[in-house]
């Protein structure tokens, strides 16, 4: 459903990706790993039109135009949750909904969605601000999936959440995935996530994706790299100081 | 040769730095009005802009424009006094106040304090993400964020600016009959008498050109703002200083365009 071929994108002098291809099919959960600073969150952003690649294209649904009507079906998480500071929580999980739905209605489909993403109602009327950085990234998943959009970008989902907290949060984006048949690409380092979330992983090193396969491969991927990253060896092919 | 060449390289980039600015500025400018004219309509943002930039700037803009027409009564008390014309006091302050002080001080006092402010809002935004996360909500950060702004803000200057213009001249009428002995009677009458409408309506025109500018440089600036808290404060300086020149270029040239014999 989503296509990259040949995307490149550098910043200056920082050439950080390198003509990456990658297929992710409708109804499926890839999961992006690699390790921090090689351009994955700079990857979820040239789908959204948020950084113009240099060369390459993306398609989605086979077209690479219309970029309004893509982002109607679409929900994302961003890494640093990027709530709205100035208006309440509820406001910011139902902005979409607030467009089509009153305001009732659509108080009352926020609530159900931080109930979802494991906070009180209590929370609802609180900013941004008044908030944890676990909460509000909580939040931020709360807004992402709010309007059931198709295809859902999760950045980092569980970084910064407690282990009880961050099973919660997998086992929820697995459920989008398989119940309500949604497209997801989720960013993580955190290789419980990993397993709990993906039907397909994609590595990217050094600006293009060094491995992809089925999750149940990931343990036999036969790259070094691969190895090197889930088991979180110092030593290997990738370097510390990159 | 050095010598010759690099203060001129240096000039012509100057110079192409600048038309490139204008250019950006103007483009940004076009977008912004292009957008005010086009559905969605955000009647909340901008019923709430009204308030921050307008409701909100009176305290400031009264009290400019009460101690500036008091100052004027006695500075054109004493310059009068030279040539035995004391008794233009309340017409000079009238008409100084609305076609000059009212507009330009209204406008600078509004620039230190919304385009400072808008630009640190919107400059955050960019930075922590926010506008980015506006755009996957099928929201164009143009219409949710500037054109509410710039609206508001060319809709409130007028006003501002004439309740500016009538403090001002209660400031000259107070100093006027406590301090100089006018009779107050004769204060109000002279200056109604020589005050005409096209005195009053240019400055309230200057106002709305002013208002559009600040919003204009606010936005401008927070939009395009560069990463990290530097960033946001480099985006609220350039939007302060860039709105008070434009405002000060632009009140020239329409003295120009409207006294000019
Ligand atoms: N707007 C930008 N301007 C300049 N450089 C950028 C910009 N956005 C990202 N970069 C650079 O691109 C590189 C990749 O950034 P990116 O945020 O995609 O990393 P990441 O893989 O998501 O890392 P992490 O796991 O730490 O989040 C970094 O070197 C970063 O400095
Ligand atoms: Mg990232």
């Amino acid at each position: 459903m989503i296509t990259f071929s040949d995307v490149h994108k550098s910043f200056g002098a920082n050439h950080v990706l390198r003509g990456v291809d990658l297929h992710v099919a409708r109804g499926t959960s890839m999961v992006i790993i690699g390790g921090s600073g090689t351009g994955k969150s700079v990857t979820l952003k040239c789908v959204l039109g948020l950084v113009t690649p240099d060369r390459g294209t993306i398609t989605v649904d086979g077209q690479s135009g219309s970029r309004d009507a893509f982002l109607s079906r679409f929900g994302m998480l961003f890494q640093g949750a990027a709530l709205f500071d100035s208006l309440p929580v509820w406001q910011n999980v139902a902005f979409r909904l607030l467009r089509t739905h009153t305001k009732a209605d659509a108080r009352a489909i926020a609530l159900d969605k931080l109930r979802r993403v494991g906070l009180k109602p209590e929370v609802a009327d609180l900013y941004p601000s008044d908030l944890s950085g676990g909460m509000q990234k909580r939040v931020g998943l709360a807004r992402a999936i709010a309007a059931d959009p198709e295809i859902i970008f999760f950045d980092e989902p569980t970084t910064g959440l407690d282990p009880i907290m961050a099973g919660v949060i997998n086992d929820l984006i697995r459920e989008i995935v398989s119940e309500m048949g949604a497209t997801t690409i989720t960013i993580t380092h955190d290789m419980t996530s990993v397993r709990t979330i993906a039907d397909h992983v994609a590595m990217l090193h050094a600006g293009r994706i060094q491995w992809t396969g089925p999750i149940d491969q990931l343990d036999h991927s036969g790259d070094a790299h691969v190895d090197q990253f889930i088991h979180g060896r110092a030593t290997g092919p990738i370097e510390a100081v990159r | 040769m050095t010598w010759v060449t690099s203060p001129l390289a240096a000039l012509g980039a100057l110079v192409l730095g600048l038309l490139a600015a204008t250019g950006r500025v103007a483009l940004f400018a076009a977008s912004a009005v292009s957008h005010i004219l086009r559905p969605p309509f955000y009647a909340r943002a901008f019923l709430q802009q009204l308030v921050q930039i307008g409701w909100l700037s009176l305290p400031v803009v009264g009290l400019t424009a009460l101690f500036t027409g008091g100052a004027l009564a006695l500075q054109i008390y004493a310059g009068g006094a030279r040539f035995s014309a004391e008794e233009v006091v309340p017409s000079i302050v009238a008409i100084g106040m609305v076609r000059e002080l009212g507009p330009v001080l209204g406008g600078l006092m509004v620039a230190a304090r919304v385009a400072s402010s808008i630009a640190a809002e919107i400059a955050t935004m960019k930075v922590t993400e926010q506008i980015d996360a506006l755009v996957t909500l099928s929201t164009q950060p143009m219409k949710y964020l500037t054109v509410p702004r710039i609206l508001a803000a060319t809709l409130a200057m007028p006003v501002l600016v004439g309740v500016g213009d009538a403090i001002g001249i209660m400031g000259g009428y107070l100093v006027g009959t406590t301090r100089l002995d006018f009779n107050p009677a004769a204060y109000l009458k002279n200056t109604t008498d020589f005050l005409e409408f096209w005195d009053v309506a240019s400055g309230l025109v200057k106002g709305a050109v002013f208002g559009f500018i600040v919003a204009l440089m606010g936005c401008y600036h927070g939009m395009t703002s560069g990463r990290g808290a530097e960033g946001v404060g480099a985006a609220t300086k350039a939007a302060v200083v860039s709105a008070s020149v434009l405002i000060l270029a632009a009140n020239y040239l329409l003295t120009e365009a409207f006294f000019a014999a």
